[in-house]
């Protein structure tokens, strides 16, 4: 461990580490023997691009990050809450599968790919792609939530899990920026707040409003962002949501033939629900 | 507020209907087997009837006759093998067209079928197709009076491999004698056969199973494909290479810590550049566990892995692999044989990857569209020989281990493979054909007569893997023997002394262009 980088405070349970200038490699070998050391709260100041901050940690500690990280922040996370205080950039929450990311501004594409668990707020808007593969199964089941915008392909692929734009950076028009939103969705839900046109919407999407549950659930992940980022619950539940989910179990089942005379022939779409 | 027109969800569904696939027309169709019986020694005990999970056999209790519906039939001969009186034969239908070396059967039969589906053709397995086979044109060699031949009986003769990234250099401590370089991950196998990617799902669990204890009898490594690993074979993590795909099914932080290998697939043999829709009959409840989607969805694995646009991408996963494994595993790069696979693997090379693994037309799969499988990628004898020689010319051959996959059908294959520059290959049909599998290519269907590639409970029993592991093992066991003695023949007495050794290979039948790419002297010469 770079020892003169590391300050230790209350018997090491908090650690403040000044990180200019240090490889990734370096900074994670760091995190990973003060979180074996015990600490519970670690700073990160002066943080530049460096990638992969938070994985290979499996215990949930609070890791503070003053800067900008590098791309694949909390690459599949296993506990740790990691509070960007900046930026973050692409592949934020990577195949994550537990823990929290707290993005005090905006973060870049392919935000929660593939994620399996564990929760994302983002205050701003994201890029390309957010969303795309996540799952879920049983009480195991991500959460990504933008305070602003995406951009094109938002949820692309999603089999399951949670996406929440609220569309608070939107302007008067309050129209989202995303298209093919949803494509090729097979599990997992989108609420959107603000006005999206059926242009934007996948092929594989219907569009309904929250049921009564759904609305419970909106509540309280609005009320965990709003928690974080200062903003009053009330002036973002004031607008009703949309919700987009799968038309088909099986987007593109009827795509194939058998190659075998006896066997079925293209399965139908298995409408969800 | 939101603004949508009209009842979205209504002409959602109407844009996107395709056209109806279930008219009812009458099929032009013929049945490709035709299922013959002798009456005479069918002793009426059903068990054709118990074991044909096509529905191709039943029995006509007011006949007392069992009858076929030859149109069912995959031609897989499980009712043959387990016909205890031999009274069942399965032919081809006798259909016969007039002769015509351009429109063969097949492709009239395939036209037909997307007549009357208008569907993609999906198949299981390897290409069928009569492609040229190098490894039927090249000659291994053999010592005869100036360099004496090795028998490998009596003396030592070393097949051990070690996987991973091999320094420019070492150091010795002269003090010391010991090692002052430190290595990167290095990964002993006994012998050079590993078992392919074949995911659980595609695969039953018993199948996943039979190669993990198989690869733990022999020393070697099993892949798990793109499905993850069921907890139950996590005892097995050291023989374990842990695919991490563009789904991602299954990976999770215990998956990578289990494993001795992480492999990130980029393209596979049977489908370059697709992704794969592992379709919703093999997704039961225990599958999607694994790979966390809803039961009866189909998998679906996009075509690119939305994390990698470039070769600088690909640098960022193999080292996002690498820390949250803390550099204790290599991780291997797998893509399928294209036309620049040396200028690629050069590429993942230098991205920091410990392995390559190059997948040629051959490999197989379990379910694909027939068109891709028959004809995308490149057989796997020209990429072998383009990648190393490529990474050779480049001075960085050592910073990776190769290993070949796609159609290896026995050892002088393998031998062969090794001398054209590999450290290793992955085996999956064989391994499969050791199982009991007869290559019907409905492996799609999740059918299996044979409970390989199926995840039906009670189809899946049909492979013990005790007896399963045993039989992979003995082949594996007798392909190694194999290997010696042509090592042997040879004169050679590591395997390590015939990798990328092209000295012992001559080819017949090949022009002069295709021995220059594949580095060989013609024999004679």
């Amino acid at each position: 461990m770079r020892v003169e980088r590391v300050k230790l405070h209350e018997n090491g349970s908090v650690a403040r580490v000044e990180t200019a200038g240090l490889h990734y490699r370096e900074l994670n070998s760091i995190l990973r023997s003060l979180v074996a050391d015990g600490a519970d709260r670690i700073e990160l100041h002066g943080v530049a691009g460096q990638r992969y901050i938070g994985t290979d940690l499996d215990r949930p500690v609070q890791i503070e990050i003053f800067g900008v990280p590098g791309n694949d922040l909390g690459s599949f996370l296993d506990g740790p809450r990691v509070t960007v205080h900046g930026n973050a950039q692409d592949g934020c929450g990577n195949t994550m599968n537990r823990g929290t990311i707290i993005v005090h501004g905006m973060a870049g594409d392919i935000t929660g790919l593939s994620a399996r668990g564990g929760n994302i707020f983002v205050r701003d808007d994201v890029g390309y792609r957010a969303g795309v593969h996540m799952k879920e199964f049983g009480d195991r089941r991500p959460n990504l939530v933008i305070g602003g915008t995406a951009q094109d392909f938002l949820g692309e692929y999603m089999a399951g899990g949670v996406l929440v734009a609220l569309g608070l950076t939107l302007g008067k028009s309050a129209h989202h920026l995303a298209r093919f939103i949803g494509t090729g969705m097979h599990a997992g839900v989108i609420f959107l707040r603000g006005v999206v046109e059926e242009h934007q919407l996948g092929k594989e999407v219907g569009v309904t409003q929250p049921d009564e549950d759904e609305e419970k659930l909106l509540e309280e992940l609005v009320t965990e962002y709003c928690g974080y980022f200062e903003v009053e619950p009330a002036k973002v539940l004031d607008q009703p949501f949309v919700k987009l989910f799968p038309l088909y179990l099986r987007p593109y089942g009827p795509l194939y033939a058998p190659t075998h005379r006896g066997i079925e022939g293209p399965v139908s779409r298995w409408k969800v629900k | 507020m939101t603004v949508i027109k009209n009842n979205p969800k209504a002409s959602h569904a109407q844009s996107t209907a395709l056209p109806s696939y279930h008219c009812h027309m009458p099929s032009y169709l013929k049945p490709r087997f035709r299922v013959e019986r002798s009456d005479r020694r069918c002793i009426r005990c059903q068990g054709c009837v118990e074991q044909c999970s096509f529905g191709a056999q039943y029995y006509d209790e007011s006949a007392d006759r069992v009858e076929a519906v030859d149109t069912n039939c995959v031609g897989c001969h499980r009712c043959v093998v387990f016909c205890p009186t031999s009274a069942i034969e399965i032919r081809h239908n006798p259909v016969e067209y007039r002769d015509n070396a351009y429109w063969r059967p097949e492709v009239i039969e395939d036209i037909t079928r997307q007549a009357e589906t208008g569907g993609v053709l999906i198949t299981g397995m390897g290409n069928d197709k009569p492609w040229t086979s190098y490894w039927d044109k090249l000659c291994l060699n053999a010592s005869q009076v100036t360099n004496p031949s090795i028998d490998p009986l009596r003396e030592p003769m070393e097949l051990r491999t070690y996987l991973g990234s091999k320094p420019d250099q070492v150091q010795i401590d002269p003090a010391t004698g010991r090692l002052g370089t430190r290595l990167a991950p290095q990964i002993m196998i006994e012998t050079p056969v590993l078992f392919s990617a074949m995911s659980y799902g595609a695969v039953s669990i018993n199948v996943h199973e039979s190669l993990a204890r198989a690869a733990s009898m022999l020393g070697t490594l099993f892949n798990t494909g793109e499905g993850g690993l069921h907890p139950k074979l996590y005892r097995y993590g050291g023989n374990t290479i842990a695919q991490v795909a563009s789904g991602r099914f299954g990976v999770h932080p215990e998956y990578l810590d289990v494993a001795r290998v992480l492999e990130i697939k980029i393209g596979q043999g049977a489908k370059p550049g697709i992704g794969g829709h592992l379709p919703g009959e093999k997704i039961s409840a225990e599958v999607a566990t694994t790979r966390m989607i809803p039961t009866g969805t189909d998998a679906l694995s996009p075509a690119p892995q939305h994390d990698i646009y470039s070769i600088e991408d690909l640098s960022q996963l193999i080292y996002a692999l690498k820390e949250a494994t803390n550099y204790t595993k290599p991780v291997s790069v797998k893509i399928a044989a294209v036309h620049n696979s040396g200028a690629i693997a050069s590429g993942i090379a230098r991205a920091g990857a410990d392995i390559i693994a190059l997948d040629g037309i051959r490999g197989s799969t379990g379910a694909a569209p027939k068109i891709i499988r028959d004809n995308l990628g490149i057989p796997i004898e020209m990429a072998i020989a383009s990648v190393d020689q490529r990474l050779r010319s480049e001075g960085i051959r050592n910073r990776v281990s190769l290993v070949a996959a796609g159609g290896f059908r026995n050892s002088g294959d393998v031998t062969k493979a090794i001398a054209l520059g590999v450290d290793a290959v992955y085996i999956g049909t064989a391994a499969l054909i050791a199982m009991g599998c007869t290559e019907c290519q409905a492996c799609y269907t999740g059918r299996c007569a044979w409970g390989i590639t199926t995840t039906d409970d009670k189809l899946t029993k049909r492979q013990n893997p005790e007896i399963a592991a045993q039989r992979i093992a003995n082949l594996v066991e007798a392909w190694s023997h194999e290997i010696k003695e042509m090592l042997g023949a040879m004169g050679i007495n590591a395997i390590e002394s015939l990798r990328g050794n092209r000295l012992h290979l001559r080819g017949v039948g090949l022009t002069r262009e295709e021995a220059d790419i594949l580095g060989v002297s013609l024999a004679g010469e």
